[in-house]
């Protein structure tokens, strides 16, 4: 373990502390960022990275990293398992193509220079496997998001329109499944599934409740907000994956209206790429993605995450299991389905994104589009992992958002079906690395409201990494080949001031924490208590004082109470 | 108070609805099967070398020996025992470069491969107990293997749409009139052999069409089309499957006939499957490999990478083979509940065995290594049926060592040897 | 009409006292809860079983001798032994490429017989 580290002559970019591209050195001692005069010289070991690019860890916000569907997918397909990445020495073996093992999930993560990575579904019968998973993953920080938007509390709270009651119940359920926020997956249409139906829009009615999927979302975002979570609602849109969807995305982002926060967005929008589709069926489908663009652009209080599609392999898991039923009827593929209990479900389907598909290469481009014409202040590099690809694909996002040419040599190798049903052969938008840098860093950071994370001013964690790229030399519209390398494989991965990663390779392992928000200080648990006792007597299969983790059975979490 | 509520770990019901008194050491509220595991039994009374007792820790010693100076152990079992304790097994089982296998193997691993080849649309128990009006079992007998599950989650079960027992139908499929068939609404006797052509007839009556046969497997022709009506117009139906397919000529192509069927009905309602898993924790065993190395059973890591391939690697085959040198047993009993075969090899190879309980495989075991109880003596995570996660807990103080505690000082020792 | 030997498939499986004492194998209890062969009542007459008796049960792959019991449980032409060292003696040890052995469903057949049933200890010792 390092654990004073002084990195001499990097090039930082910085975007949360306004550094761009400058000559910086960084201090580290006991795991954090500190000032060169708390650093006795004598004692630290210096990091040369003159000519070098030196940012915070990157933060993926939105990933299927740790629980029961990833593991039924690893389980569904030995075909992704085969590929072995590491044999077994100092580290562990390693094997995964685009599904990966969880010690893999760690690795690949710290080797491309990312140190925190959220599990973005939870089921929250299922916390306690989501964290043993969480567990297994070496080198990163992590957390889970529970999945609210089906459960029939909320539901039930929701009808009755009580607030209170709602408020009351997130901040029991964060607590009892240690999780992070409030996530919510097609709101309404996962009950309406447990009866062969869905809500693809935003007045359906749910059944045997009453209230539509507007109403569930309106009124998570006014709980979430009057509990003032570190994090806003995190939402996946009703009517992902069908044709004209990207109506339905702008009229769930109007929900967003009205409210307001000083610190962050009231609702970040999901994986949008899968909800950005204009047209009326799979023929004359095509990009809604500028107008979401615009849509977003001209408010200042929602974000999203690109959920950009990647050629190659890819599995389809979410919690919006009616979509994946559909899916498995579209494709004829193998399909898993887990109805649970009284607070929702999950599918999974094997798919595949092929160049030449006129329809996955158009979900290809919708992905790009967002991640350009969306402001770079909204806008969160994902691939949705592994929904959309590989999450060690990033760097040829990245590339692709800087590189006009790098997009154009591309375009060549897809079904030109993209030229008239997509925007993006027209879009000349290159963005900047520091916008790229503030896409996959602080701009999470910020959206997840995580204050230490996703930057390198005193007092951030000592999450960094440093690439072989000189950002003041370096032409990111024509050295995308240099850049789509660089950002694979870090010089330097420092995760809480220990070097991890050197020259791409492993070089120590590391346990990261695993963040759990506790909102519960200010609402009253006994409001709720004759409720909660009622549908755990009535409707769940286990007794309620064996519902939900203990921070002890966490290897080392981190509580983040809300004031 | 001396009666305190626990988590029962003997069958994949996981009841956490029952009570142990510690100071009389009598269990309430458990089946006959639960009550058994939470009663005074004989123990392994100490750690023992070929027939002498020693200490933990030359124990210990003695088994990290064994598995350094193989050349290929295998390391089976791992279904009655917690998360913690099969998570350091695997790692151990990639350090000294054996095979992982887990009792599935002779049990519900069929099923992983029908979910290979085709999926599994399911639920979790609760799902099924609040919205089920039509319960099928298929070759599952729970009145024998798993007790309460009738009355927690399937048969007369309570729920959000179901009130009762007469809310629902139940139907039993198998090849004789057991316990459960007893009490089914409906009795289906099949013959030995021939579930994968009778579920076939009722994919093709479910879509409409004719069969031109009298009777299949056994059935009538008008039983096939009547359960096929039943199932076609319940609101939410659930087939549990247990043995009866899994381990009967076809095996995993049973299984995957049955899904294909439950992928066919969901498209008229909603209908899923899922396994009768019969140990506390025989999931955990699957999954928790998975994320840790990729795959559920029949793990080989000679090559310091884990392979899977259930023809090669699972322990029958791989004793039937004399292709392991050493053996590892641990919450299990190979010896008594593996075709002769296979006992065989473990007669001539070292065996270490980790149990509370003598068995059989303790009578060719070289090394005895006693552990605790989970869910008595010691706290741990077992994955219910469904998957569902619970902590089973620790009422009593014992002087045993958990399976979490062997293993990790085996670990350890074994890291020791190898020099790293 | 009493046949010395009849033609039957054997499957073996889970019963309630098996699994009550699954963790007691060196016991009495657990000896007579997997020690026997269940057929169906005509079966067991075409046998002329009593209370008591023997049979031999041999498949491709090995034979033991158990306690014979009625059943009315099952029909004619299949037999039962309750899942353990027993039934292991005779069902098929190949697993198909799968890796499960065949439990259920082995061709055997039955006979009467005078020879003893091999206590659990025994039957490790000839195997």
């Amino acid at each position: 373990m390092h654990h004073i580290l002084h990195i001499k002559n990097g090039i930082v970019i910085d975007p949360k502390n306004g550094i761009k591209a400058e000559k910086m050195d960084i201090f580290v001692k006991e795991g954090k960022i500190v000032e060169e005069s708390e650093i006795d010289k004598s004692q630290c070991k210096v990091i040369d990275a003159s000519n070098k690019l030196v940012v915070a860890g990157g933060v993926d916000m939105h990933a299927h990293i740790a629980g029961s569907k990833i593991n039924t997918g690893r389980t569904m397909r030995p075909e992704e398992m085969r590929m072995v990445r590491q044999i077994a020495n100092k580290f562990r073996a390693t094997v995964g193509r685009v599904l990966l093992t969880s010690p893999a999930i760690g690795y690949e993560y710290a080797k491309m220079g990312y140190t925190t990575s959220f599990e973005a579904a939870q089921p929250p019968i299922g916390a306690l496997h989501t964290h043993e998973e969480l567990d297994a993953i070496p080198m990163v920080d992590k957390a889970a998001l529970p999945v609210f938007g089906n459960w029939h509390f909320v539901l039930k709270y929701v009808a009755e329109k009580d607030i209170e009651k709602l408020k009351t119940f997130i901040a029991w359920a964060i607590e009892r499944t240690k999780g992070f926020g409030v996530k919510v997956v097609n709101p309404g249409g996962v009950e309406a599934w447990m009866y062969g139906k869905n809500c693809r829009n935003l007045d359906d009615e749910v059944p045997n409740f009453g209230i539509t999927p507007r109403e569930i979302i309106t009124s998570l975002i006014k709980a979430t907000e009057e509990l003032n979570l570190c994090h806003s609602v995190h939402l996946h849109c009703n009517n992902l994956g069908n044709p004209g969807n990207f109506e339905t995305t702008i009229e769930t982002m109007k929900l967003a209206n009205g409210f307001s926060n000083d610190k962050r967005q009231v609702l970040h929008v999901t994986h949008v790429q899968f909800n950005a589709y204009a047209g009326s069926s799979w023929r004359d489908v095509g990009s809604g993605a500028a107008e979401i663009a615009k849509y977003v652009n001209s408010v200042d209080n929602i974000t999203i995450d690109m959920g950009a599609a990647i050629f190659g392999h890819a599995t389809a898991m979410t919690g919006d299991a009616p979509f994946q039923f559909t899916l498995h009827k579209l494709l004829n593929a193998r399909w898993c389905n887990k109805d649970s209990e009284i607070e929702g479900g999950a599918g999974i389907v094997p798919i595949m994104y092929l160049p030449k598909n006129p329809v996955h290469a158009l979900q290809w481009a919708i992905g790009l589009e967002l991640g350009l014409l969306i402001d770079s202040d909204k806008v969160v590099l994902t691939t949705d992992f592994p929904n959309g690809g590989p999450f060690t694909e990033y760097p040829y996002v990245m590339a692709m958002l800087m590189s006009k040419k790098m997009r154009e040599k591309e375009l060549e190798k897809v079904s030109p079906f993209v030229q008239k049903a997509a925007n993006l052969p027209s879009i000349e938008t290159e963005k900047s690395l520091e916008e790229v840098i503030h896409m996959t860093r602080d701009l999470p950071a910020k959206i997840l409201g995580l204050e230490n994370k996703g930057h390198l001013g005193v007092g951030a964690d000592a999450d960094i990494a440093i690439y072989n790229l000189n950002p003041n030399e370096i032409d990111t519209s024509n050295d995308y080949e240099l850049i789509n390398k660089a950002f694979r494989n870090a010089l330097y991965t420092i995760k809480g001031g220990t070097i991890i990663v050197k020259d791409g390779q492993l070089v120590e392992e590391v346990w990261g924490t695993t963040y759990w928000v506790d909102a519960t200080k200010n609402v009253d648990m006994k409001a709720i208590e004759d409720d909660l006792n009622e549908y755990f007597d009535l409707y769940y299969s286990i007794e309620k004082e064996n519902y939900g983790v203990e921070e002890a059975w966490i290897k080392n979490p981190t509580r983040l109470v809300m004031g | 108070m001396a009666t305190k509520k626990v988590i029962c770990t003997f069958c994949g019901s996981v009841c956490d609805d029952v009570e142990f008194d510690v100071e009389e050491f009598k269990p309430k509220k458990f089946c006959k099967l639960g009550r058994s595991k939470f009663s005074k039994k004989e123990r392994i009374k100490a750690p023992m070398i070929d027939g002498k007792e020693v200490s933990y820790e030359e124990a210990i010693q003695k088994a990290a020996e064994i598995l350094v100076n193989a050349k290929k152990p295998l390391l089976y079992g791992w279904a009655s025992t917690a998360n913690e304790a099969i998570r350091l097994g695997v790692i151990l089982t990639e350090k000294v470069r054996g095979v992982y296998d887990q009792c599935a193997s002779v049990c519900h691993a069929p099923g992983t491969l029908a979910v290979i080849e085709e999926g599994i649309p399911g639920a979790s128990l609760g799902a099924i107990k609040n919205r089920a009006d039509l319960v099928i079992f298929w070759g599952s007998n729970p009145m024998e293997a798993h007790p309460r599950h009738p009355l927690r989650y399937s048969m007369s079960a309570k729920g959000l749409l179901i009130k009762g027992r007469n809310d629902r139908k139940v139907v039993v499929v198998d090849v004789r009139k057991t316990k459960t068939a007893k009490k089914a609404d409906v009795f289906v006797q099949i013959k030995p052999g021939y579930d994968y052509p009778v579920i076939s007839a009722l994919r093709a009556l479910i879509k409409g069409e004719d069969i031109d046969v009298d009777e299949v497997g056994g059935v009538s022709k008008e039983q096939l089309k009547e359960l096929a009506e039943m199932m076609k117009n319940a609101k939410y139906g659930v087939i549990f499957y247990g043995l009866g397919v899994t381990q009967s000529r076809g095996r995993d192509r049973n299984i995957e006939n049955a899904v294909k069927l439950i992928q066919l009905l969901n498209r008229y309602t909603r209908f899923v499957i899922w396994p009768m898993r019969g140990h506390y924790n025989v999931v955990g065993s699957g999954e928790v490999p998975a994320w840790e190395v990729g795959y559920q059973y029949a793990i080989d890591f000679s090559r310091g990478y884990p392979r899977f391939s259930p023809a090669e690697f699972s322990a029958n085959e791989v004793l039937q083979r004399e292709d392991c040198d050493a053996a590892l047993v641990i919450a299990a009993d190979p010896v008594a509940h593996f075709p002769k075969e296979s006992v065989k090899h473990l007669k001539k190879i070292p065996v270490i065995q980790i149990d509370p309980f003598p068995n059989m495989t303790t009578l060719v075991a070289n090394v005895v290594i006693p552990s605790a109880v989970y869910g008595l003596e010691a706290e741990g995570t077992a994955y219910r049926m469904d998957g569902i996660p619970l902590r089973v807990k620790k009422v009593i103080d014992t002087e045993y060592w958990s399976d979490e505690k062997i293993l990790e000082e085996l670990l350890k020792k074994v890291v020791e040897l190898r020099g790293e | 009409m009493v046949k010395s030997m009849i033609e039957v498939e054997v499957i073996s499986g889970r019963t309630l006292d098996q699994g009550a004492t699954v963790e007691e194998k060196l016991t009495d209890e657990y000896f007579k809860a997997v020690n026997y062969c269940e057929l169906n009542e005509e079966d067991y007459n075409t046998l002329g079983l009593a209370e008591g008796d023997r049979v031999k049960v041999k498949t491709e792959f090995g034979e033991v001798v158990v306690f014979a019991k009625k059943s009315d449980e099952l029909p004619k032409g299949v037999a039962f032994i309750p899942m353990g060292p027993y039934a292991n003696q005779i069902i098929d040890p190949s697993t198909d490429s799968t890796g499960m052995p065949q439990y259920k469903g082995i061709k055997a057949t039955i006979e009467k017989t005078d020879e003893k049933v091999l206590s659990v200890k025994e039957l490790l010792e000839v195997i």
